[in-house]
């Protein structure tokens, strides 16, 4: 082994990268499950995780097959992949290995061999006797609000917690004299691991094997270990405190268990495992998998490339505009977009991070903490306060911890009681919302003011500069309009439309908001940048900057509910006379395109009848978001698989069934790239880590995503577990992931390939997103309309190997009767 | 016609849904659940007519003495049932939470697998509850608590192929066996009270009870000794407690309607029912109110330092149920059924929501935070402060408790007889046995206190059997056989008792041979296809081999003397046979049921449930 000497620092430090990244669950944010072999190449971090770690990191051998059987992935296209990788020669030979030949199971992981020889060796079952002590400890540490009675010392930092405890306490956490002697006395980690396993050499590795024996707690004490925002009610805690707690445990388990003393489990005689870091080989049957891995990939890209090939048009059409609308790049806006363009042809939709390029602090009336409201790496130096709201906050008093009381919890179930079995009558048969339901429109009061502009600049609170100045807000209006091509040609009214979604019974609920505004509704985003576009002085500073803003042009927020299907749009009542009129016009387009989404949405859902009519479709679906019983009030981002960074009229006569990130892009104003790289750098995190949480989250449901939801429980408000003392379930419920195809982002840009490539090569962060295969890219050339595949440092042509299209003018028939993946369609 | 008749549907409808259940194909999802609801629906329906009725008749209490099983002299088995407003209450109860939690499945399950396998359970269960509450004797009711158990142990256990909930499910078996013992010491000193299977009806009378209770104090308080512990076990009252927050394994639904409500009420109903009996015996009534008392105040205080929703709320519904168990002592019949349903209707919509809980308590906490408030407990000297903290946290140790005390002592001791070979011990029971048919056949010349041993003798070679078959690791058919051959020697033992003909045994005997035979063969065929298996470990063979698994399961429960085998009969008759003088014997034959379950259960498991063994991957960690 190459690391004879244990360095604790560093050992904690590389722990921390390889455990689960997952914040607690009100800051849901999607990320790259293997994030810790993201230098590595997407083919040989799997194979590396899936080694280590026993992750099962892409579809089994059989499930290829099936899919290949079904026709859901092109024998042309895994031939030609086949060739291009193993050579033209030997395209059959691979083809017979791909199709018939059987390869051993894979053999147990290598982490966990180490210690699983306290079994093997010891007869010993230490997990059964150590974990769920210590996971009631640590929940009860770090618990945010559900016990009545919390831990009695806790602004401490965890172990000096318990040694307090331990110290002054008539009962002790141990059995045996001799671990709370090395409590009490401050025996070091190494020290420990000394007593436990003996010999230096497996130190590391014996750490290792210990935390991955619960990652999802490990990971989580990580997570608020490097960020104690995480929780409002902030804890401390480190890696190196848990992991002392638990090597005392183990020591007073085993001192308990073998009352005439044990050998620590490095001095044992007897086969050593090999080392956990230890580069995997290659094998024959990775590179099965990865040759299907692409050929199913490629399938759907090739069918995506020839219907933008086929359906995009050059000509931009100068009609005047009825109305201009930003959505968020997310993939359930994409059909949003489509409808609105349908019932309106001459409006015009655009897409772009749904935080609209304005980030700040966000502090609701009456809120103790602050909300942050963009993309989650970004450190913003603004507050945006909300003022002069209305709404009450409603309370249920079934959440309330009296209930739980002795005595007034018998008044309470004799009297409430009869009250619950009404309530979940009637939330059976006619559900309705509740103070139990998360909804995205609580975030902000309609009809509050927020502080947008800054007149005093020294007006700091909290060390944040409290609005923005004038100048700070032309930046940001300029560089939202530049990025998106909007720079001329003004509608009357613009619509900057954020998303949110309302749930009950959703543990993830923040999973289902938006990811650019760090897993919040975009609705304050939304209202802030309108406000913003519509001030006067701002204005002014644009027009300089080359973006005039005809007077007779506002910006109208609002935000969509994307489980339910409904827009609001905020400050309505200081549009024109005029204006008010063509907006209640816009409105009705927006209700017709909302029915129309919510039926093509329903299609999935197969509880309910697509074939009805449009307001009971409707109906049926608003009930999903407040229906206590159901486990998929949205599938969120399900089948997501595209991110287009271009013009509009790329994918404008192309159905995409909702798989795909929009963001709106004109390489004309941006000839150098300068905003390119900046979608880049927001796209490729964002995008690229809901789509590889929901890949691993998909391939290898039990290890990397988190089971089945029903029987989850909620621990200490941050994270759940199945039963009552399982490890925290990191990742994605099956529920949400079911239906997913998993495949990487093939992301298409509207560019010049050489603009492109040195624009992601500027950038070591996202590049290694693209150098690493994470994602694909392909770049689409305005002019020659050719399309340039980005492998291995640079671009080569590609040309769709398919040569013919489905075409439908109407997809409805379609919607009614298919729930699975929609081929891609030309529609008018 | 005899409104009593009645009583009869209340069972009959969901046996037939049940049964129906079972035969539907497992990919019809709609006709799956709408026949669920749909029984329960129409069952409800019934229960609400007939309870209409019964109101307006002026509340009689009606009593079926429905068909008899088996009939021999001086013995009789029979089924009967009682209506009155106990059984009113929790039909209805029961019913209604029932069909809400089955409607609500319908949607929550979708797609889930073992969709079909969850509304079996389901029905069985609610079948299983309904026989309880309309039982108009224990050994009815005994037909229904069996199946409680069995249902309950299966719907943990329903992510079979995880480790915790197969663990914790053998848990709460082992638990409900006690609860299981209890019950049958009840019905093995009540025949000898008083000489016939006793109705609920007649306790009524209390001229009646008190006449023969009046010379038989002593088996008085053993009875009601026993009926409390059959009720704390299954209310989770002390020391039992821990079970009911490790039952939370299954989908929410199902904890929320067993472990929120129905099932963890059973208790409280076993009390309310024989509290005529108890009445008067007022000992046993301060007995139940403290240790109700007792319990509610430790699970108060667990339940306030719980950080988890499920734990919470089960530890809050046991302090409940511990003021229940004082009301039924203190006799207050309507209050402690008001605050039953109450109970179980809060707990039921509390459980349901906890997911929400997450969403609801940040926004609470986001714009009314107090950083860590003032608890009453902080005002107390440190010391005793964390000390009492420490108690709560640790669950005051009961969930060790049981392992410490009656698990853990069994081991050892079964694996004292490690020296005790597999053939050793073939040879041995073969010895053994014919050396117990040779004494029979000369016991006529023996003298007569070296025969009153006998039984004694032979069932602590009954007991070795099993509990060397509770600690085999390696040789699962050995260890079967083990259990076989405990019946065996349990049915020597007691025909040295005099009145045990030829028939009775064969009773016995013949669930357990037939059983036996099943579910070796079910092992047979599985070592047939597996090649050899051990117990020390999961195994989870239930994913590729479902019906061997169905099988033995079947196997298993006719050994265990569930309703299905003769054997069940036959339990009951062995412990008529058992003198009420015998408290030895009855404690070893009581002990070698309960190993004998839990070494039944326990092959079950580990042979067939948990993570399966051949794949490491696509199986969901230990921990979770």
């Amino acid at each position: 082994m190459k690391h004879a000497q244990f360095n604790e620092h560093e050992v904690l430090k590389e722990l921390s990268h390889y455990l689960p990244a997952q914040a607690p669950l009100k800051d849901f944010i999607h990320h790259n499950t293997l994030h810790a072999f993201q230098d590595l190449p997407f083919e040989k971090a799997t194979r590396q995780a899936a080694e280590m770690f026993g992750y099962k990191t892409l579809l089994t051998l059989e499930e290829y097959r099936s899919l290949f059987h079904a026709g859901r992935i092109n024998t042309s296209i895994l031939e030609k992949i086949v060739s291009a990788r193993m050579g033209n020669a030997l395209v059959d030979v691979w083809k017979r290995k791909l199709l018939h030949e059987d390869y051993p199971a894979q053999q147990p992981p290598r982490i966990g061999a180490l210690r699983s020889q306290w079994k093997r060796d010891y007869r010993v079952d230490l997990d059964s006797l150590v974990h769920p002590f210590l996971f009631r400890i640590l929940c009860s540490y770090l618990d945010q609000g559900i016990s009545m009675w919390g831990f009695p010392v806790w602004h401490k930092g965890f172990l000096a917690s318990i040694r307090e405890i331990e110290r002054t306490s008539l009962t002790s956490f141990f059995k045996s004299k001799r671990a709370r002697h090395y409590l009490l006395h401050h025996h070091s980690l190494t020290s420990l691991l000394r007593e436990v396993v003996g010999n230096e050499k497996y130190f590391k590795q014996y750490v290792f094997d210990q935390q991955f024996a619960h990652q999802g707690w490990s990971g989580m004490v990580a997570v608020i270990e490097s960020d104690p925002q995480a929780l409002l009610d902030r804890k401390k805690i480190s890696l190196h405190d848990l992991i002392v707690f638990e090597l005392l445990l183990e020591i007073d388990a085993l001192d308990t268990h073998f009352e005439e003393g044990w050998t620590p489990l490095g001095h044992l005689a007897g086969e050593k495992p090999n080392d956990l870091f230890e580069e995997v080989g290659s094998t024959e049957h990775h590179e099965v998998l990865m040759l299907w891995q692409e050929a199913f990939e490629w399938t759907y890209y090739d069918e995506v490339l020839l219907g933008l090939k086929l359906g995009s048009n050059g000509k931009q059409d100068s009609l005047a505009k009825t109305f201009q609308a930003m959505f968020c790049i997310d993939d359930r806006e994409c059909s949003l977009r489509r409808y609105l363009e349908r019932f309106d042809t001459r409006c015009e939709t655009y897409g772009t991070p749904g935080f609209f390029n304005v980030e700040f602090f966000y502090q609701p009336e009456h809120g103790k903490f602050l909300t942050k409201l963009c993309p989650a790496p970004v450190m913003p130096q603004y507050l945006i306060k909300e003022k002069g709201t209305r709404k009450k906050h409603d309370r249920d008093v079934h959440f309330t911890k009296h209930s739980h009381g002795l005595f007034r919890g018998w008044l309470i179930s004799q009297t409430l009681g009869f009250w619950s079995a009404l309530k979940l009558f009637i939330n059976i048969f006619k559900p309705s919302m509740s103070p139990a339901t998360a909804t995205s429109l609580r975030h902000m009061d309609k009809h509050s003011t927020l502080t947008i502009e800054c007149k005093h600049p020294e007006h700091r609170e909290k060390d944040l500069q409290v609005g923005f100045t004038i100048d700070e807000m032309a930046d940001r209006v300029e560089g939202l309009l530049k990025s998106i091509g909007l720079v001329k040609n003004f509608a009357p009214l613009v619509y900057v439309v954020g998303h949110g979604s309302s749930s009950v019974n959703n543990p993830h609920y923040a999973a289902y908001d938006c990811g650019a505004c760090s897993g919040r509704p975009g609705s304050v985003n939304a209202r802030v940048v309108c406000h913003m576009a519509n001030h006067k002085a701002v204005r002014e500073v644009l027009n300089t900057r080359g973006i005039d803003i005809p007077e007779t042009t506002r910006f109208v927020g609002g935000l969509h509910d994307t489980t339910r299907d409904e827009v609001v749009f905020f400050d309505e009542e200081t549009l024109s006379q005029e204006l008010a009129g063509a907006h209640m016009r816009n409105v009705l387009v927006f209700h017709t395109a909302l029915d129309l989404n919510a039926k093509e949405r329903s299609r999935r859902f197969e509880m309910v009848n697509s074939k009805l009519n449009l307001d009971k479709v409707h109906d049926a679906v608003r009930r999903r978001s407040v229906s206590l019983f159901e486990p998929r009030p949205e599938l969120n981002h399900a089948t997501n698989a595209l991110c287009v960074i271009g013009r509009r009229n790329l994918t404008r006569h192309v159905f995409l069934d909702r798989r795909s990130f929009l963001n709106s892009y004109d390489y004309r104003v941006d000839l150098k790239g300068k905003y390119l790289l900046n979608i880049l750098k927001a796209a490729a995190p964002v995008c690229g880590g809901i789509n590889l949480e929901y890949f691993f989250s998909r391939v290898d449901n039990q290890k990397l995503g988190a089971g089945t939801k029903l029987p989850h429980n909620v621990m200490g408000l941050f994270g759940v577990a199945n039963g009552i003392d399982g490890d925290l379930r990191p990742g994605l419920p099956s529920q949400m992931v079911e239906v997913h195809d998993p495949v990487r982002l093939l992301t298409l840009v509207e560019h010049k390939p050489d603009v492109v490539l040195r624009v992601i090569q500027s950038s070591p962060a996202t590049y290694e997103w693209f150098k690493n295969e994470w994602i694909h890219l392909v770049v689409v050339d305005p002019e020659t309309h050719e399309f340039w595949l980005y492998r291995n440092g640079a671009f080569a042509p590609y040309d769709p190997v398919e040569k013919l299209m489905l075409q439908a003018d109407d997809l409805a028939p379609v919607f009614e009767t298919h729930s699975e993946n929609l081929p891609v369609y030309l529609i008018p | 016609m005899r409104p009593e008749l009645f009583i009869q549907v209340f069972v009959g409808i969901p046996l037939l849904g049940f049964l129906l259940s079972l035969i539907i194909s497992r990919s019809r999802e709609m006709f799956i659940s709408r026949l669920a609801f749909g029984t329960i629906g129409v069952n409800l329906l019934a229960v609400m007519i007939f309870t209409g009725y019964w109101l307006m008749e002026g509340q009689p209490t009606l009593n079926l003495r429905d068909f008899s099983i088996f009939k021999t002299q001086g013995y009789e088995f029979f089924v009967d049932f009682c209506f009155d407003k106990i059984t009113a209450v929790y039909l209805l109860v029961g019913s209604i939470l029932s069909f809400l939690v089955t409607l609500y499945s319908r949607y929550y399950m979708h797609r889930e697998e073992g969709y079909k396998r969850f509304f079996n359970t389901l029905l069985f269960f609610y079948l299983g509850y309904n026989l309880v509450i309309v039982a108009g004797n224990f050994e009815t009711m005994f037909i229904g608590w069996e199946m409680l158990g069995i249902s309950s142990f299966l719907l943990i256990a329903f992510y079979r192929d995880r480790y915790l909930p197969v663990k914790n499910a053998v848990k709460v078996f082992s638990i409900y066996r006690v609860a299981d013992v209890g019950f049958l010491l009840t019905m093995w000193m009540s025949h000898h009270l008083w000489h016939e299977n006793i109705t609920f009806v007649k306790l009524n009378d209390a001229a009646f009870v008190n006449e023969h209770l009046a010379s038989h104090s002593a088996i008085g308080v053993f009875i009601s000794l026993m009926i409390l512990i059959s009720a704390a076990a299954k209310s989770a009252q002390l020391p039992f407690s821990s079970w009911l927050p490790r039952a939370m394994e299954g989908p929410t639904p199902s904890s929320a309607i067993f472990y929120g409500s129905l099932s963890v009420h059973i208790g409280v109903f076993l009390l309310l029912r024989t509290f005529p009996f108890w009445e008067h015996q007022f000992s046993i009534r301060i007995l139940i109110g403290v240790l109700g008392l007792v319990t509610s105040l430790v699970a108060t205080g667990i339940a306030r330092v719980q950080s988890t929703v499920k734990s919470q709320i089960a530890y809050s519904s046991i302090a409940q149920i511990g003021l229940i168990f004082i009301e039924v002592a203190a006799g207050f019949e309507n209050l402690a059924l008001f605050h039953f349903a109450g109970n179980a209707f809060l707990r039921t919509y509390q459980l349901l929501v906890s997911p929400s809980v997450v969403s609801y308590l940040i926004r609470e906490q986001f714009y009314h935070f107090v950083p860590r408030e003032h608890t009453v407990e902080d005002s107390l000297p440190k010391r005793i402060e964390y000390s009492i903290y420490m108690l709560c946290l640790k669950e005051w140790n009961l969930d060790s408790f049981m392992y410490r005390y009656l698990w853990n002592p069994m081991k050892a001791a079964g694996n004292a007889l490690g020296f005790f070979s597999v053939k050793r011990v073939v040879v041995f029971f073969l010895v053994v046995t014919l050396l117990g048919l040779g004494v029979h056949a000369i016991a006529p010349v023996l003298p007569d206190a070296f025969v009153r041993s006998l039984p004694f003798a032979f069932a602590l070679l009954a007991v070795t059997m099993v509990l060397k078959s509770f600690t085999e690791r390696k040789n699962v058919l050995a260890s079967w056989l083990l259990i076989i051959a405990n019946h065996c020697l349990i049915a020597l033992a007691v025909s040295f008792n005099e009145h045990f003909g030829l028939d009775h045994i064969v009773i016995y005997l013949s669930g357990v041979v037939c059983f036996g035979i099943l579910g070796y063969l079910g092992l047979l065929r599985l070592k047939m296809l597996e090649g050899d298996i051990n117990l020390d470990r999961f195994h989870g063979y239930v994913y590729e081999h479902p019906k061997v698994a169905f099988t033995f399961l079947l196997g298993c429960l006719g050994i265990a003397g569930f309703p299905i085998s003769p054997t069940f009969l036959g339990e009951d008759l062995i412990f008529t046979h058992i003198h009420e003088y015998q408290y030895g014997l009855a404690f070893l034959v009581a002990l070698s049921f309960i190993l004998n379950g839990l070494a039944l259960i326990r092959i079950y498991a580990r042979v067939f449930l948990g993570p399966h063994v051949k794949s490491m991957y696509e199986m969901a960690y230990r921990s979770s």
